[in-house]
């Protein structure tokens, strides 16, 4: 501004540091690899902008909706690593209706199109097609990790192809996806020159693996260290598989198979004395314990006792999951409660995060979890029957989650359930500063609830509710909350058609999806305002309305 | 904050009289000074329940139901035990799966998923819960839907439609084709003639076939 124009400048000529070029700010972004801060620097001023945006090697469009693929590839043309979410996480539960949307396809093709030295992709809740996959193979050149998490829409063919054709490939992780199994041995289609795999996850694959093709796959992978198979591998096998392939680190054996195989583990630890090899079995109730365990997940059948167990045993144990082993029985024979976590809490310092699923809870439990454990990050809590509450006082939860908000400071994810109040959003709104991801199911008494939490929790993203008494008004005296927010969820709650049509008049930049109840004859246009919605789904994006809808689903 | 005001004003209000009704009546919050209701869903789970906080229990009549609004819940006479869409959130895939494993036999390979313990309305017939494959003659690969998410007839095609007709021939639509089921007995039936839930139970996978190719499956319908 004015300064060392004609002004004596010093003998080494440097240039103003507001004239660097482009290259030394690229350099300097390199070390910011939070996108939020480059994102912040990009803002700072236009030539730190077209640097920032030009070296951007990481991409990570957490809503498919809320920008085109055209959009993402123009503005960011250096990116190597893409990750790009679809359908909302209800749509885990079903909740979603079915053919929605969430195509990667348009994806795959801008990509094609303009980073073809792309390595990563990964993509999650979205529809992927064996197209893609071949579009995927044929594509890129040094295309290196494929992720696909809980994706669906394609079949062992497109695997096949992603086999034959990513010559440079080190990871093939299939986490949770519907995979369609077209009988072809995809796993043999990896050419006997291929050699540079270090994670194959494929645990969620239906059908039957040739045990060969693997261990001829799995010898001459020599940078194998993550393998994670199906159940179609008998054990006998697997021991066999495991010695010629002693480079490998993590092995998962998939789910249930230890339910099958009692022994798993003792056959295992023989094959395997000293070897340092960790073995995650999903899903399993006769639990081998390591003391390096950090990550735990079990089912229910481990009761009480069982995670007392865990709780002595396992000091670095960060993340713990246990799911209901029959979650429609009633009766609830397995001894699991609040006693599990409880333990767990006091004796796992390093422990942050949790999800639980349990059918009692008290107020003095939570409180003692909070106590124990103000690191948690992630606290996720499902009590099976809605509205159950504290089953020694019959009082609501509310103070339970309260002290869990107000203790634990850096709390990014809550799941609360059981019988609550307006009161503990009171408090969520108030205290939960930091929380990014809350989803609320059969609670709250008003809309008081749902305006005590938009109008708080600053730091706020996503927000779920289902089957709450949560009606327009909240929802439109905190219409700019939501432009802040990522996406919101509302089902079976008391919205009006009405109060959609005015949000959407009044926010240009939301994208109000309604989904309508598929019993109703008439198109939504016709419908009056005082009509209540079934499904609402919010989100911001600078790409207006999308044009792939299925019948079911109008954007108001 | 004006809006706060004006919440708490509504609340001293007594929104009762307009606030819907969706379930059993009654709350916990007998505290509370303010009155309002808490809406509870329409599904009535279990008739004993362990969490009798609710003073103004009462079973829930058929007549009750009739007076809510419809909800994302799948139908179920009263009687029976309902079960609410999509809850608990546990993903389709890890339910049927953990079926298999709190049954009490030990199976030594993976089955399809046995009927479960408690007299729920699943219907579990694949392999993968109640995820049925569907083929369309003519479209290139099968897709897959899980019964349970629908209601009736009317939503599985509409469903179907989406899938198959939409992307595919935009100028076809579904009534030149003849939806098909194979049944648990492996025969080859026409969608439609027997109750949704009935079958949900049997229905192993299904397959739209062009109408000319349906001769003999009984009056062709919607």
């Amino acid at each position: 501004m004015g300064r060392g124009g004609s002004r004596a400048a010093p003998a080494a000529a440097m240039p103003p540091w507001h004239a660097l070029p482009d290259e030394v700010w690229e350099h300097a972004f390199s070390f910011l690899p939070a996108a939020s801060d480059r994102g912040a620097a990009a803002g700072a001023c236009r030539s730190w902008l077209r640097a920032e945006r030009r070296s951007r090697r990481r991409l990570s469009v957490a809503n498919c909706y809320a920008a085109s693929p055209q959009d993402a590839v123009e503005r960011f043309p250096a990116v190597r690593a893409a990750e790009v979410k679809g359908k909302p996480h209800f749509a885990d539960f079903g909740l979603v209706p079915p053919a929605w949307g969430a195509a990667a396809a348009p994806w795959v093709a801008a990509a094609a199109d303009g980073w073809p030295l792309l390595e990563e992709l990964s993509f999650k809740r979205m529809v992927v097609t064996d197209e893609c996959l071949e579009m995927i193979a044929a594509s890129f050149r040094n295309f290196q990790v494929l992720r696909l998490v809980s994706c669906e829409g394609f079949s062992t063919a497109g695997l096949a192809a992603i086999a034959a054709g990513c010559r440079n490939l080190r990871e093939l992780d299939l986490q949770e996806n519907e995979i369609e199994d077209c009988s072809i041995h995809w796993l043999s289609l990896f050419p006997e020159s291929f050699t540079s795999l270090v994670t194959l996850n494929f645990s969620c694959l239906e059908g039957d693996v040739n045990i060969n093709v693997l261990e001829r796959l799995v010898t001459r992978c020599r940078n194998l260290k993550t393998l994670k198979l199906n159940n179609s591998i008998p054990l006998d096998k697997l021991a066999s598989l495991l010695h010629k392939a002693p480079q490998i680190v993590e092995l998962g054996t998939g789910r249930f198979s230890a339910d099958y195989h009692p022994n798993l583990f003792e056959k295992l630890e023989a094959a395997f004395a000293g070897d340092g090899l960790a073995v995650s079995v999903s899903h399993l109730h006769k639990f081998h314990l390591n003391i390096e365990t950090v990550n735990f997940q079990v089912m229910d059948l481990i009761e009480d006792h069982g995670l007392a167990v865990v709780a002595s045993s396992c000091n670095k144990l960060q993340e713990l999951r246990v799911f209901p082993s029959d979650p429609f029985d009633a009766a609830g024979q397995v001894s699991l409660t609040e006693r599990g976590l409880v333990d767990v809490s006091a004796s796992c310092p390093m422990l942050e995060s949790v999800l639980y699923f349990c059918r009692r809870m008290t107020n003095e439990a939570l409180i003692a979890i909070a106590k124990n454990r103000p690191n948690f990050t992630c606290f996720r809590l499902c009590i099976i029957e809605p509205h159950t509450p504290d089953y020694i006082t019959h009082q609501p939860l509310d103070a339970g989650f309260s002290a869990i908000v107000e203790s634990c400071k850096g709390l990014t994810r809550l799941s609360v359930s059981g019988l609550l109040t307006d009161h503990v959003f009171k408090s969520i709104g108030a205290h939960a500063d930091r929380l990014e991801m809350l989803s609320i199911a059969f609670a709250g008494n008003s809309d008081l609830g749902l305006h005590y939490i938009l109008s708080g929790c600053k730091s706020l993203k996503k927000l779920e509710i289902r089957d709450c008494p949560f009606g327009d008004k909240p929802l439109l005296a905190n219409a700019a909350k939501l432009e802040t927010m990522r996406s919101l969820w509302m089902s079976s709650c008391s919205l009006t058609l009405g109060a959609c049509r005015q949000l959407a008049r009044k926010m240009p930049r939301l994208s109000v999806e309604v989904m309508n109840d598929p019993e109703r004859a008439c198109p939504l246009d016709s419908l009056a305002d005082e009509t209540l919605i079934d499904k609402l789904y919010v989100y911001r994006t600078i790409a207006g309305p999308r044009s792939d809808t299925p019948a079911c689903v109008q954007i108001v | 904050m004006e809006a706060t005001v004006a919440y708490a004003k509504a609340e001293a209000e007594n929104l009762m009289a307009t606030e819907l009704r969706l379930g059993l009546p009654g709350t916990a919050d007998d505290d509370q000074t303010q009155t309002t209701k808490a809406t509870t869903p329409p599904s009535t789970p279990r008739g004993k329940k362990r969490t009798t906080t609710f003073d103004a229990v009462e079973e829930t009549t058929v007549a009750e139901e009739a007076n809510n609004n419809k909800r994302d819940v799948e139908a179920a006479p009263p009687v029976a035990k309902a079960q609410v869409v999509g809850w608990p959130p546990v993903r389709s895939y890890r339910k049927s799966c953990f079926q298999q494993a709190s049954s009490k036999q030990s199976k030594a390979t993976k089955e399809e998923a046995a009927t479960p313990a408690s007299n729920t309305t699943t219907s579990t017939t694949a392999a993968n819960g109640s995820f049925v494959k569907v083929s369309m003659d003519g479209a290139p690969y099968l897709r897959k839907v899980d019964l349970r998410m629908y209601k009736g007839y009317r939503e599985l095609r509409e469903a179907l439609e989406a899938m198959f007709v939409s992307s595919n021939n935009g100028s076809a639509n579904l009534s030149e084709f003849a939806v098909t089921y194979e049944d648990k007995d492996g025969d080859l039936m026409l969608v439609g003639d027997v109750p949704f839930e009935m079958f949900a139970s049997t229905c192993k996978k299904l397959r739209i076939m062009k109408r000319s190719e349906a001769t003999g499956l009984g009056s062709a319908r919607q």
